[in-house]
């Protein structure tokens, strides 16, 4: 994570980005960007901690950042299941799969949302990558799903629009 | 009617005049024909969504929109009323302080008798919807009733709603003048404009059928009451026909009746009737 | 009392697929009540899977996952029987279990 935050010659734009605040007011954001990964929040009885600090994002580069530290590939392997016109924002369901190999996390993200970051898996290697969930949207927004596979990160995301509901069918 | 013209056509106007009176409205029972009026109604929404098989319209919203129905599909993998359903069994096999339960009130101890509901009580001489029974049987029995249009009493319903689904609906009108009365009573409420916006039952589920109001999908009027109770994702829980009666006459700007008024009853009367072999598929999902 | 998670695991040839709905209000913390205060913020942060004892599934949530959650996944592998462990904790502490068979 220290690493990402060092700017090198030709390094990708979200690091650049992520140094710029560090070195900028960043004081703050470092340690939070920071605070996630070596002071785990609250910590389950076996396996990875809660990311407090991904879900506390509210943009995406951040909240990518603060989960993964890598920057996303726009892949056409990854698909994304979304209504076009949801018909209640409260409950939207997603889901999502890939033909990548050795898919090991899935996240959803919502740009639009006063948090960014939805959700995060983890999937042991007998996962199969398809998964599907209900979502709540404030507003029209994007969906984004992100898929680690070996290692790297592949993404897509489509629009879902979410309107005032009228009188309820 | 005076001067010159008025003498003129003084005979036309003696004519009109008793042709008006020819044509006055007989008494209502005279006029009333309930299996015409629900043939007619039948038949309107057949013919203006002919791709939707009947016990579709059980669906409401999602027999006439794809865009919905999709969502309503994935999330019927696993409906969110089943923590409901299954409290809904639970209080409905418990029996009463006194002993007794809820299927010593009802025909076939209370398994598959939803489709009947409500029906025209002769002896009272009023219509008894399920909910009123629910209740009536909890007072027979020394408890106290239960609120409407929420909670335990939704949730009963639910169960009940569910040892009947697929059993097409089986409204009885019996050759009474005041079953007939309050048939026609509820129709009028169907037709009737209320509240600051000034809609009708019809005017939205009729005339506005299949069409949105804002981001909703209007469900047609047949069949409307055939997925009761709801889950709808608006309120997080489930809900009576009560419930919705009153937060729609809400939603138009009226001031709501109390649940099982007269007036929602009758009214109930006259929607179950008129979706007469419309399969129950309740407790239904709605957004 | 009866337990918040509901499981369906079905075994399909090689692959189990696996629903589950949870109860819970996930609020968000953005919703008021009638009297307009705020609800304070009340969601499942993890959710852990472990069929036949062995760790396969974990999901983090906030806030915007939707009440009553709901989610499905399929695995490779899981034969009628094998028991699938479902625990999940939130951020007031709460936490819930329930351990199903794989039909």
């Amino acid at each position: 994570m220290l690493r990402a935050m060092i700017a090198m010659p030709g390094e990708r734009v979200i690091e650049r980005r992520l140094v710029l605040q560090f070195l900028g007011a960043g004081g703050v954001a470092a340690a939070s960007l920071l605070g996630g990964w070596i002071w785990p929040a609250e910590a389950s009885e076996e396996g990875p901690a809660w990311p407090k600090d991904a879900f506390g994002q509210k943009d995406e580069a951040h909240a990518l950042s603060a989960l993964y530290g890598k920057t996303v590939e726009p892949s056409d392997k990854v698909s994304i299941d979304v209504p076009e016109i949801a018909e209640n924002g409260a409950v939207v369901p997603v889901s999502m799969t890939t033909s990548l190999p050795d898919v090991t996390s899935i996240s959803f993200l919502i740009p639009q949302n006063p948090f960014t970051l939805t959700a995060s898996y983890q999937l042991a290697e007998c996962i199969e990558p398809n998964i599907a969930c209900r979502v709540k949207m404030a507003k029209t927004s994007d969906v984004v799903v992100v898929v680690e596979s070996a290692g790297k990160l592949y993404g897509t995301r489509k629009q879902v629009k979410v309107t005032l509901g009228g009188c309820g069918g | 009617m005076t001067g010159r013209a008025g003498r003129r056509y003084r005979w036309q106007w003696i004519a009109l005049a008793l042709l008006a009176v020819a044509l006055l409205p007989a008494s209502a029972e005279e006029r009333t024909d309930p299996a015409a009026d629900q043939r007619a109604f039948q038949a309107h929404f057949r013919h203006a969504f002919p791709s939707v098989a009947l016990n579709d319209f059980a669906n409401g919203p999602y027999a006439v929109d794809k865009g919905m129905r999709k969502q309503w599909e994935e999330i019927m993998q696993f409906p969110p009323y089943e923590f409901a359903l299954d409290r809904g069994k639970q209080l409905f096999e418990t029996p009463f302080a006194n002993g007794k339960s809820y299927a010593d009130c009802f025909p076939n101890k209370g398994i598959g008798i939803r489709e009947n509901y409500p029906y025209f009580d002769q002896e009272t001489g009023e219509v008894v919807t399920l909910d009123l029974a629910i209740n009536r049987c909890r007072e027979k029995n020394g408890e106290k009733p239960l609120p409407y249009e929420v909670d335990d009493m939704a949730a009963i319903d639910a169960y009940m709603a569910s040892t009947s689904r697929g059993k097409p609906f089986d409204i009885k009108i019996p050759d009474d003048r005041r079953a007939l009365a309050a048939y026609e009573n509820g129709k009028k409420f169907f037709y009737e404009r209320r509240g600051q916006l000034n809609f009708s039952c019809a005017s939205c589920h009729i005339e506005a059928a299949g069409k949105r109001l804002r981001g909703d999908i209007l469900a047609p009027a047949l069949g409307i009451l055939a997925s009761f109770p709801i889950f709808r994702t608006d309120w997080g829980s489930l809900g009576t026909v009560d419930r919705r009666f009153v937060t729609c006459n809400q939603q138009v700007r009226s001031v709501p009746f109390r649940p099982e008024d007269e007036a929602y009853r009758d009214l109930e009367y006259f929607l179950s009737y008129m979706s007469n072999g419309v399969a129950l598929a309740g407790p239904g999902a709605r957004p | 009392m009866a337990s918040t998670i509901r499981v369906k695991a079905v075994a399909n040839g090689d692959k189990t697929e696996v629903q589950s709905l949870i109860q819970h209000p996930m609020d968000s913390g953005f919703v008021k009540d009638k009297d307009g205060k705020l609800i304070p913020p009340h969601y499942i942060e993890i959710v852990t899977f472990d069929w036949n004892g062995k760790r396969v599934f974990t999901a983090f949530w906030g806030p915007a996952v939707a009440k009553d959650p709901y989610l499905k996944f399929s695995f490779k592998g899981g034969k009628k029987g094998d028991e699938l462990k479902i625990s999940w904790s939130d951020n007031e502490g709460k936490s819930d279990s329930m351990t199903a068979k794989i039909v």
